[in-house]
């Protein structure tokens, strides 16, 4: 039930994800973060099993922090994107595995910005826009039909603002807030609409 | 030097799983503090112990069963202005049974440290219990008190690694620390959410509609408890799993504070403004 989209524009990536924590038929939190920052240029939101998804994530974070300090460079947006792949295909073959979608939003010095799309079965594919979940249904088609490539900041907030619109039209589930983060040359920050 | 501790924070992560499970005969060397730092538990010796208990263990109540978990709650804790309220009911159901009407589901970590309790009441008090061991060692190791954010998340990792092995427990952890009064939901799928107000259990959802109703962040204390109160009460008398007495606690700044045990019976007369009997 959780939302989780992402898209590139012309020099930035975006993420947006709900805020809602719910359980059963109770909404236990509405203003909870479901991202984490990687390093100061890469973003990692996830969506899924609850418990799974901010004990992988953060095992994640920590794990791509401790490169950077141990190797005084930080990792490329794509490299952590399939480092965070592999521990989850090697988590997927093991005993447990965690149930955990994630969208990595990043920003490369070299090659621009970036999007990878990873699913709970450990498949990672960059993608120029993505969506988890219930959401991928209504916001998939909106991305198709007014997605174009090399978008400014401000036409990319009109996409997801069309996005958010529909979700709150015609999904069932009620979804008040959204955080919405953008990834650029000068890091990672929260925007409003 | 550096190298120690890149090699033990860079385990690969599969193998935090279990990690307490499977040590039985894995004995510490060296730290003394570690060999109490570690539990080990015997699982039934199948492929999947969860699976093996889950035939003994009535989850749902609705079958006769070896295993028997009381539940059926309502328990509540809420921040503001001038500490937290923590407010409970005290019933326990065995299926369509009372099994108690005295229970303590406010669960008295260490002086500054609560736990409520809601589902398996085993575990709840069993892993309480054990957080309150570990935040005593860390107190030992490190001079100085555990922060409510550190010790939720000692709970929510322990109950984690035991995940889909049939534990139940939703429990809030409140306190007071160097930052404040503070709030977390812990429960058994390994949740752990910072909050202002949560209410857990049977009778949560008609909790939530009063408390949320008669919530104000700058209530003062006397209104604060009172509205705890009468959460309880109110969600006592529409769920039939949740009765007996309101326990009502709160955190001050220098530690928890009992406050009043009251019959639902008196609480009832004296809202519904009965004469005949005098208010507690």
């Amino acid at each position: 039930m959780e939302c989780l989209l992402g898209l590139v524009g012309k020099d930035f990536a975006i993420t947006v994800t709900d805020t809602s924590v719910i359980r059963s038929i109770t909404v236990l939190k509405h203003n909870e973060n479901k991202s984490r920052e990687l390093n100061p240029h890469t973003l990692l939101a996830f969506c899924g099993e609850p418990g799974d998804t901010i004990n992988f994530a953060e095992f994640i974070q920590k794990n791509i922090k401790l490169y950077g300090i141990r190797n005084n460079v930080e990792l490329s947006p794509h490299a952590a994107a399939n480092f965070t792949r592999r521990e989850l295909a090697q988590a997927l073959r093991s005993r447990s595995s965690y149930q955990t979608n994630m969208l990595v939003a990043g920003y490369d010095a070299q090659k621009g910005p970036s999007l990878f799309w990873i699913d709970y079965l450990a498949a990672l594919v960059e993608v120029p826009f993505a969506a988890h979940g219930y959401c991928a249904y209504y916001c998939l088609s909106i991305m198709d039909r007014y997605y174009r490539k090399d978008m400014d900041l401000e036409e990319a907030k009109d996409v997801i603002r069309k996005c958010i619109d529909e979700l709150q039209h015609r999904f069932i589930i009620n979804l008040p807030r959204f955080v919405i983060q953008v990834v650029d040359k000068d890091g990672i920050r929260e925007i409003q609409l | 030097m550096l190298s120690d501790i890149v090699a033990q924070y860079t385990q690969d992560s599969t193998s935090y799983h279990g990690d307490l499970a499977f040590s039985s005969s894995n004995a510490w060397q060296g730290d003394v503090a570690k060999q109490f730092g570690q539990l080990s538990f015997d699982l039934p010796n199948t492929g999947n112990p969860a699976e093996f208990l889950h035939q003994y263990t009535d989850v749902k109540s609705d079958h006769d069963a070896l295993i028997k978990l009381a539940h059926g709650t309502t328990t509540l804790a809420f921040k503001y202005a001038d500490g937290v309220v923590i407010a409970t009911d005290s019933r326990a159901t065995q299926g369509s049974v009372i099994a108690s009407q005295s229970v303590k589901k406010i669960i008295e970590i260490n002086p500054y440290l609560l736990g409520t309790m809601a589902g398996g009441a085993a575990d709840c008090a069993f892993w309480e219990r054990e957080l309150g061991r570990r935040c005593r060692l860390y107190e030992l190791r490190n001079k100085e008190r555990i922060s409510v954010a550190a010790a939720s998340k000692l709970l929510g990792n322990m109950v984690y690694s035991y995940k889909g092995m049939g534990l139940s427990m939703g429990t809030m952890v409140s306190g007071w620390d160097k930052t404040g009064p503070n709030l977390y939901y812990v429960d058994n799928d390994g949740t752990r959410l910072k909050g202002n107000l949560f209410s857990v259990g049977s009778g949560s959802p008609f909790a939530y509609g009063v408390l949320d109703r008669g919530y104000d962040h700058e209530l003062q204390k006397e209104d604060a408890l009172e509205l705890g109160k009468r959460s309880i009460y109110h969600a006592t008398h529409r769920d039939a799993f949740s009765g007996g007495y309101v326990r009502l606690f709160h955190m001050n700044e220098d530690g928890w504070e009992f406050i009043s045990l009251t019959d639902m019976d008196d609480l009832h007369w004296k809202y519904t403004g009965d004469a005949a009997v005098t208010a507690s």
